[in-house]
């Protein structure tokens, strides 16, 4: 990372760590659901922007995971543990990530993307359709998991800030997580498949292996993120699954710049705020989304976090090349 | 006590007094400017989507009762903030958020859709909001989720189900098949009917469910005529209402297999849906032929408004009005004294144009279920379902 | 289920699955010609829809908004294609998903602006408003039987034009090998922009002739579109014929899971396409690529 990002990046981290100190209850829950959505968006870059798998259907772990919590509950009243619900959600998810992967990974391009677009969807109407858990209506979580181990407590996720604070630290463990398995033998593979995948295996990779690999790191990660969105609005339903969150969390990646994680974290706030922000000025805001969409994959089709090397190229072309 | 340790006790006194003074004449003048200030009150309905006219309904019901007291509820005038909830579960967790969090209103008057409610019970219940419902019937609401700031003005799904339960048995019916969307208010009512409709000797065949707003019926359709069951049991309102009661005629199953509804099925939809529903029943807890004084002005008055026909909807969105009114002139405005605001409200009887109504133990309304029937584009008591249906309020721990 | 019965629910099984071929057999030959996966196909047959309902309201008679809104939706999808499509053939899969998303978006709000979120009907013409006797205790929609007819007749005027007409050669040879095609002179622009607008008017055909069945609402694209991408993976990308055959078959599991497995109609579907693509990743139709 250049010096210039390197300040900008720690500067956001400690303007992250003070915004509890300063702004409201409101905002304070915002921008913990835009930390969330970040590590999910982080996830899929791994998929798409490293390994050049494009999938459609990577909200079927963010929702699995949420309704595991639902599920594992004795009844919406009780506390469950965090240190037992999330790693059996995590795990649900990388096993169901492992399962679909096996058979995803069977065809390529365009099938691929239509093959993970319907599984999401097969996921969206098993929890749509049957009585598993409160179908379309979705389901509530009432009392928050405990941290407790044991008697003793580090943190209680019922208050705002200390819920802030849990997801700014997952968010930079996962952060840490992903850049250490990208400089990797393993993170250089992918990189090798997503620029010419004929080529890796002619080096002897089994590169259906990695790709698998990749796909239920990606959908565990996922997962971590499902859990935690369910736990801050207490509330699960089948849209978490549905394909327009899939959608969403794409254009997050391809927003913010695919393959470097700075650019799904970039994007994940970019599209959550812009939301917000378009939400409020008028009734008629996916107007504006769709429209926004549409100019930033046009103009910048290399994200925020490339902006300034599109700008080059838009100026000066391509004799610097 | 040394003079020079009573000299410093004196000045503190006179701190603490002096303080205390000064509290009390900054007080006063905020406890009169909450009151002068406007009561906020925020709309969470459905503007769009199948249940539209539903919520337009309401809030026009709502507001009619304020116009009629000069704009004020309890001697404060009224502030309103809305919010599209487009009978969608999914957004309203953030929908209710905006109210409570960003616009911070006094009291949430909604919603419509049963899913939608869920999200508003759990927010008023974390954030001690008032809430006031003016149609959503899920049972939870007023069974394991009540809580003192919730109060219902309308019904909860098993009602006219268990009132048409009743009516069904009683008319001899031995087999019944139903039908409705998937969600929480179908499944609820479904159940009510099942109930009493087994109780009285009946069996239910098969359940049908198409999910939540879709209208394609064909397919089920035929799957009741291959049944033949001795009646059909039905919940549907507003635009999927309309398209089923057309279907079914068209299928020409109307004359053949007997439709009862849950009354939503013909309440402000007999101008679409026109020949075909003529001659139907329901129950419902309001009729449009009530002779009252009470009914008569109201659907006078409503219709100078808004140049249409009140609905049950609208009946429930001017009782909203009425319980926050009471409320608010047994607390002469001062909507901070929650003891006394819910005492007054709980114990409130409502002169509704429905008739007489009281709330039971938890917040939800008492009242009576009326057998109507479609004649001339007009649904018509022609007896009563039911007397005095109270909400069997399960799980609730209040009172 | 007695024979009757099983007769009207194929009856129902086979409308679905003719209007899912309206629909879908755009999809795949915009997608197998020009390369393209397009999202806002969907939004064509809701766009469709409405039309029906502005025009019926306007002209009084369901025939007459059809005969308007066809042509109507030729035009729109020969500009849609010149002012928007045609930057999408150089972008990658990914970046075609995510624009075309962004139309779904504008097209909903813009139909939102212009004609409002309410659920609408649309009448049925007085002329077909009656039903048939089917079996002893139903009558069948006649209606419902026109649609199926009607679908049924452009699916043979599709079939004819592919088939048997230069323009259907050029458009076959196109999505068995685009490059060859270009290669030997034909002006691939206005070929695509054609396609384009048969896509986009089949669409909306179907959106507009289904529309007093299904109702007028918003989100009915996206419903729809969904299914769609299920029928073109199955039958195969750019096979007209395996369009077919998969919305069909679409139309059968659909409708009889909604009767026998109710709490899993909704997955047989996807189940089907996972369970196919499995065994013929490419789909049962596949034209093979020179």
């Amino acid at each position: 990372m250049t010096l210039a990002r390197r300040t900008l990046a720690t500067l956001a981290l400690l303007a992250l760590l003070a915004l509890p100190l300063v702004a409201g209850k409101f905002y304070v829950d915002l921008i913990a659901k835009v930390m969330i959505m970040a590590v999910f968006a982080m996830s899929l870059d791994l998929l798409v922007g490293v390994t050049g798998l494009v999938s459609l259907g990577h909200a079927a772990f963010f929702g699995l995971a949420s309704y595991v919590l639902v599920l594992v509950a004795p009844d919406p009243y009780t506390a469950v543990s965090l240190w037992t619900s999330l790693p059996l959600a995590v795990g649900a998810c990388a096993l169901a990530a492992l399962a679909i992967g096996a058979l995803a990974l069977r065809t390529r391009g365009v099938y691929f993307i239509m093959v993970t677009l319907a599984f999401s969807q097969m996921g969206y109407f098993v929890f749509h359709d049957t009585k598993i858990a409160g179908g379309s209506d979705g389901a509530y979580i009432y009392v928050k998991p405990s941290a407790s181990v044991g008697g003793w407590s580090p943190f209680d996720l019922n208050s705002g800030a200390h819920f802030y604070y849990a997801m700014l630290a997952l968010l930079v463990l996962v952060f840490v997580f992903l850049r250490m398995l990208l400089a990797s033998r393993f993170g250089h593979a992918l990189r090798g498949i997503r620029s010419n995948e004929q080529r890796m295996r002619a080096l002897g990779f089994n590169t259906y292996c990695y790709k698998l690999a990749a796909f239920t790191i990606a959908g565990a990660i996922a997962g971590l993120a499902g859990y935690f969105a369910a736990v801050q609005f207490g509330f699960v339903n089948p849209e978490m699954l549905a394909w327009h969150q899939s959608a969403n969390v794409l254009l997050m990646v391809i927003l913010g710049g695919m393959g470097n994680l700075g650019g799904a974290i970039v994007g994940a706030f970019a599209f959550v705020l812009l939301q917000d922000l378009f939400s409020s000025l008028t009734k008629h805001w996916p107007l504006l989304m769709g429209g926004f969409v549409i100019l930033a994959v046009m103009l910048l089709p290399g994200g925020l976090t490339r902006a300034t090397e599109t700008w080059r190229f838009w100026r000066f072309g391509r004799r610097h090349g | 006590m040394t003079s020079i340790e009573g000299r410093k006790q004196r000045r503190r006194v006179i701190k603490a007094l002096g303080a205390a003074g000064a509290l009390g004449a900054l007080g006063a003048p905020v406890a009169a400017l909450a009151q002068a200030s406007k009561l906020k009150v925020g709309f969470m309905l459905p503007y769009t989507g199948t249940y539209a006219a539903l919520g337009r309904a309401i809030e026009n019901g709502f507001k009619l009762y304020v116009k009629e007291q000069r704009g004020k509820l309890g001697s404060r005038e009224i502030e309103y903030f809305t919010v599209d909830d487009e009978s969608e579960p999914a957004k309203a967790p953030d929908n209710v958020n905006k109210l409570i969090k960003r616009d911070n209103v006094d009291v949430i008057v909604g919603t419509v859709h049963s899913g939608v409610q869920m999200a508003i019970v759990k927010a008023a219940r974390d954030n001690n909001t008032l809430l006031i419902i003016p149609n959503a019937g899920v049972d939870e609401a007023t069974g394991p989720l009540c809580a003192p700031n919730i109060f219902r003005v309308s019904f909860s799904n098993s009602q006219p189900g268990l009132a048409m339960g009743l009516v069904a048995a009683l008319k001899g019916y031995t087999t019944a098949v139903t039908i409705t969307w998937k969600y929480a208010a179908g499944e609820q009512s479904i159940g009510g009917f099942k109930e009493t409709f087994q109780k009285g000797g009946g069996k239910v065949l098969k359940e049908l469910y198409v999910p939540f707003p879709n209208v394609e019926f064909q397919a089920l359709l035929t799957e009741i005529a291959s049944i033949k069951p001795s009646c059909v049991y039905t919940f549907f309102a507003g635009g999927g209402a309309v398209k089923f009661v057309k279907d079914y005629a068209a299928a020409g199953l109307k004359d053949k297999i007997p439709l009862l509804g849950a009354g939503f099925l013909t309440d402000g939809t007999l101008d679409a849906q026109g020949a075909a529903a003529e001659g139907l029943l329901t129950t419902l807890h309001y009729a449009d032929n009530l002779s009252t004084p009470r009914n008569n002005a109201f659907r006078l008055a409503y219709a100078k408004a808004y140049d249409s026909k009140a609905d049950v909807y609208a009946v429930q969105g001017y009782d909203s009005a009425q319980l926050l009114g009471i409320g608010l002139r047994a607390v002469a405005g001062d909507i901070a004294q929650r003891p006394l605001l819910i005492g007054a409200m709980a114990s409130a009887e409502i002169d509704s144009p429905r008739g007489k109504i009281t709330l039971s133990r938890s917040h939800n309304v008492v009242q009576d279920f009326y057998l109507r029937q479609v004649q001339n584009g007009q649904n018509n008591a022609i007896g009563l379902a039911a007397k005095s249906l109270a909400d069997p309020g399960r799980g609730c721990s209040m009172g | 289920m007695d024979l009757p019965i099983f007769l009207i629910q194929t009856l129902n099984s086979v409308q679905y699955g003719l209007l899912l071929f309206l629909i879908a057999s755009g999809l795949t030959l915009i997608f197998g010609i020009m390369g393209v996966i397009n999202l806002a196909h969907g939004s064509f047959y809701m766009l469709g829809a409405y039309a029906a309902f502005v025009l019926s309201g306007l002209t009084g008679s369901l025939f007459w908004a059809i005969a308007l809104g066809v042509p109507l939706a030729v035009a729109f999808g020969y500009l849609l294609e010149w002012i928007f499509f045609s930057f999408l053939y150089r972008r990658d899969h990914l970046q075609q998903v995510l624009l075309t998303y962004g139309l779904i978006l504008v097209f909903e709000e813009l139909r939102s602006l212009a004609v409002g979120d309410d659920v609408h009907g649309v009448s049925v013409p007085a002329t077909l408003a009656r039903s048939v006797a089917l079996g002893s205790t139903m009558t069948y929609p006649v209606f419902n039987l026109f649609i199926s007819g009607v679908c049924l007749v452009v699916a043979v005027l599709l079939f004819v034009l592919l088939q048997r007409t230069r323009l259907g050669m050029m458009i076959r040879a196109g999505a068995s090998n685009r490059e060859m095609v270009r290669s030997l002179g034909v002006d691939i622009n206005l070929l695509f922009r054609v396609v384009f607008a048969l896509g986009v008017a089949l669409a909306a055909f179907a959106g507009m002739v289904n529309a007093p069945a299904s109702s007028v609402y918003p989100g009915m694209g996206n419903q729809v579109l969904i299914i769609c991408f299920v029928v073109v993976v199955i039958g195969g990308i750019g096979s007209v014929t395996g369009a077919l055959v998969a919305a069909l078959m679409i139309g059968f599991v659909d409708t009889f899971g909604k009767v026998f497995l109710p709490d899993y109609a909704g997955i047989l579907v996807y189940l089907l396409m996972a369970v196919v693509l499995v065994w013929r990743p490419e789909g049962l139709f596949r034209e093979s690529r020179a």
